[in-house]
């Protein structure tokens, strides 16, 4: 029973070493360590918004409104970037973060104070937080040519033979790690997902929770607005547009219920590097993008089948217990 | 566990003239159901009769519901017959217990909210024009006249069923009852929910049904209701009959006494606890629609049971204490201060947990291991600045576990893979282990095993011993008289008496909860 939660995170690994190796056939430099670094790379902004997502999906709730607000503080970095080229990069990172946090204060003050359903909540500011883009922006894009060598390099420059970028997205699998183990508000937000009502009893403020996993959420797509950004060097109103579903089916591949209160960081980043390996890889040994979306969208429903079946299992096994007791 | 097999006082009366004539129309007789151990019923007869109103009375946990589920084809009896009108039938399912005219009533009427009246009424039998679609016209036309035979003609055919008063939509699901010719009606306590004035709208409701000459099971622990509307009676106690007759020939003591009369199947622990000083002193607390005017002292080392009917309202002023909910008016003092619980975090804080009733939805987290699930309200104690502490999570985990001796392989097991006894052995560790002063125990032993009950109530008596102060609340009065020193008895949202246990009987306290004069 004690290895079963991490059951499913071993299959998603094995997943992705076959698949690792299936693209090694057709493609035999794939599988060197300077291409997997690569890859890691590739997929380090999926995997921060995937862990931002998953805290939001363990409590029972969804934050849709992650993309746009990636989008809305990656213009605020960029403007001000353009503007105050002096402002140090460390700095515009903490304002990343700093405007991402208030915007997922918002969607969390929404779902404490007023009970609306989290959904509608971020659906709404999903919206609102693109269109206050284009407001600030005026529609206009911050283009390379306008941001400082600071700002795009940075997550270029590579210490001990790995990209600053990758750093960052250790760091924040780190930090999450010991949030979700190591800490009462970890805990917590596992008892909440698993059982509201019980959490209620045991004395967990239940509303201010959820107000702290949305300010999470908002922080990570905060900090991956600088990224992105920086890394794809143009800030727009059309930025990471829809982008929310990838992060979303980044977490259901990696075993977050959407019931909540089961899933694991290592789910959430394997869940992303399959998804990375997947629009990655797959056009380098020219497989149409048709058969790209095919397989994503089988990978969410394999996974969904097979996390539902492990729940099943576990029910039964209850049972059998009961009876020999 | 029953000693005697035949209780002294088992009575049958003979069939009076006249009313004995008619046949049964429904005739359970041996029926037996047991589950995975508990036997719910044991070798249980009963009839209804056309035209007649049959009370079926009994503690909780007597077997009546599991009488009314076979009896609608949810559950299927491991031994015994059913017949009606004097042809044995089987229902394999609540489709053939339909079929068969058998239609239930319950508290919380199984209709569909979002569906009109005449949909509601008429679903699965509606009207059919001739291509096959249904009839709207006729079908309002149809509900109509139901409602009308019924005396319901106020109810509107066209109004969304959610928009009814529960006493309305008891009309509505006796009234599909009428359409589809039910012959034999369950009303499982039909009244819970209802105003007095919807009640005297059911009972003429219930007069009209005998008088359409149904066959009606009246299931309520109510005696005045039970003598107002029932003509025939049978007594249900620990899954078996112990007596039946017509309610004209029972005094309602006669009736109390058989409920209540039973073997002693269990030793209560000895206890040598010292009554200390008030630690709680509760006043004046009332709630707008639960409770009021609920006062009450709990002493140091006492245990003090809470007894009552089913809706009492005893959880509901437990949960106010602990600060799960709010309350209108009044004062709870601990050990001499004031408090105003906002949240069960206060009352946490301030000493006062709540051990609550539904175990496996307010009380363990399945899916969390054992010591998570003990630590979960003691997280401020367990860490620092918000940094876990495993070690002394484990630690204050283990000593827990060990003093209630809990079966587990291991502390990092699902609470899911234990037993009913062995959860709520975890749900009142993770209580204790918050070192409260005072620890309100809600039906703590409901649905566990002897061994388990034992072991909760030794636990119990060793807390007092240690200078704890506990409330009990318990609808098992084996129970409230074996380890209650004193015992408040609730009714209706007030209290209705406070007893000394040393001169108390069952009697007594189910004469006062359901508010017969002694």
């Amino acid at each position: 029973m004690k290895v079963f939660p991490r059951y499913r995170e071993v299959w998603l690994l094995a997943a992705i070493v076959v698949l690792i190796g299936l693209i090694s056939m057709r493609f035999p430099g794939f599988a060197a360590f300077g291409n997997l670094r690569q890859l890691f790379n590739d997929t380090s902004i999926l995997m921060i918004l995937a862990l931002g997502q998953m805290v939001v999906i363990l409590t029972r709730s969804i934050d849709l409104s992650m993309a746009s607000n990636l989008c809305f503080t990656g213009m605020v970095v960029a403007m001000l970037n353009a503007a105050h080229p002096a402002i140090p990069i460390p700095l515009l990172i903490v304002i990343a973060l700093l405007v991402g946090l208030v915007l997922g204060a918002i969607n969390g003050f929404l779902v404490w104070r007023l009970n609306i359903p989290s959904i509608v909540v971020t659906l709404g500011t999903l919206t609102i937080y693109r269109g206050a883009t284009f407001v600030i922006s005026g529609g206009a894009w911050v283009n390379a040519d306008q941001m400082s060598p600071d700002f795009i390099g940075l997550q270029r420059a590579a210490f001990l033979g790995i990209p600053v970028l990758s750093w960052i997205a250790i760091l924040v699998i780190a930090l999450f790690f010991l949030l979700m183990t190591r800490t009462a508000l970890g805990r917590s937000i596992y008892a909440i997902g698993v059982n509201p009502t019980a959490s209620v009893y045991a004395g967990i403020d239940v509303g201010r929770t959820k107000f702290i996993v949305f300010c999470i959420s908002g922080m990570a797509a905060g900090l991956c607005g600088y990224l992105w950004i920086s890394r794809y060097v143009i800030a727009s109103v059309e930025v990471a547009n829809g982008y929310e579903l990838n992060i979303i089916a980044a977490c259901v591949i990696g075993g977050i219920s959407i019931a909540g209160g089961i899933g694991s960081v290592g789910g959430a980043v394997l869940g992303a590097l399959f998804l990375g390996i997947i629009s990655n890889a797959l056009p380098v040994i020219n497989i149409s993008p048709f058969w790209q979306m095919a397989i994503s969208g089988s990978a969410i429903i394999l996974a969904v089948v097979l996390n539902a079946r492990g729940e099943r299992r576990q029910g039964r096994i209850i049972l059998k217990k009961a009876e020999a007791a | 566990m029953l000693v005697d097999p035949h209780p002294a006082h088992f009575v049958r009366d003979p069939p009076h003239k006249g009313e004995g004539k008619a046949a049964p129309r429904l005739t359970l007789s041996g029926i037996s159901k047991s589950f995975p151990g508990v036997r719910a019923l044991h070798d249980v007869s009963l009839s209804l009769y056309p035209g007649q109103v049959t009370a079926l009375i009994g503690e909780n946990g007597a077997g009546k519901s599991t009488l009314v589920k076979i009896m609608t084809g949810i559950y299927q009896p491991d031994a015994g017959t059913i017949s009606i009108d004097g042809q044995a039938v089987t229902l394999p399912s609540a489709h053939a217990a339909f079929g068969h005219g058998i239609t239930a009533i319950h508290q919380e009427t199984v209709l569909f909210d979002d569906l009109t009246v005449a949909e509601n009424i008429l679903l699965g039998h509606a009207p059919r024009s001739r291509f096959g679609t249904i009839d709207w016209r006729t079908m309002r036309k149809n509900a109509r006249e139901v409602l009308n035979t019924m005396g319901a003609g106020h109810i509107d055919a066209d109004a969304r069923l959610k928009d009814l008063g529960i006493a309305n939509k008891h009309l509505v699901a006796v009234a599909r009852a009428m359409s589809i010719d039910a012959q034999i009606v369950i009303m499982d306590e039909p009244t819970a929910a209802l105003s007095l004035k919807e009640i005297e709208e059911l009972f003429l409701l219930v007069e009209f049904l005998k008088s359409e000459g149904k066959a009606i099971l009246f299931i309520s622990h109510k005696f005045d209701e039970i003598y107002r509307i029932a003509d025939r009676y049978t007594v249900f106690r620990d899954g078996e009959m112990v007596g039946e007759g017509l309610i004209r020939d029972a005094g309602q003591s006669q009736i109390v006494r058989m409920m209540v009369g039973r073997a002693v199947d269990h030793i209560f622990p000895q206890r040598k606890a010292e009554i200390g000083a008030p630690v709680l002193a509760v006043s004046g607390l009332s709630h707008p629609t639960e409770f009021d005017d609920i006062g009450f002292e709990l002493h140091r080392g006492e245990i003090l049971g809470f007894y009552g009917l089913v809706g009492a309202g005893r959880s509901e002023v437990m949960q106010a204490i602990s600060g799960i909910t709010r309350t209108s008016s009044g004062t709870i003092t601990l050990e001499g201060k004031a408090i105003v619980p906002k949240s069960a975090a206060d009352s946490i804080d301030a000493g006062i947990v709540y051990v609550p009733e539904e175990r496996g939805k307010q009380g363990v987290v399945i899916g969390l291991p054992i010591f998570q699930n003990i630590s979960l309200p003691s997280l401020k104690r367990t860490s620092k600045s918000g940094v876990l502490r495993l070690a002394e999570e484990f630690a204050l985990a283990r000593s827990y576990t060990e003093r209630l001796d809990l079966r587990a392989s291991s502390l990092s097991q699902d609470v899911g893979t234990l037993s009913g006894g062995n959860q709520q052995k975890i749900v009142i560790a993770k209580w204790l282990a918050t070192t409260p002063k005072v620890i309100i125990l809600d039906e703590p032993t409901k649905g566990i095993d002897i061994g388990s009950k034992a072991a909760v109530h030794g636990f119990m008596a060793e807390l007092v011993a240690q200078g704890l102060s506990v409330i009990m609340v318990s609808s098992e009065l084996p129970e409230i008289l074996g380890m209650s020193d004193r015992v408040v008895v609730m009714r209706e949202g007030r209290i209705a008496s406070v007893y000394d246990n040393k001169r108390l009987d069952a009697e007594t306290l189910v004469k006062t909860a359901a508010g017969i004069a002694a």
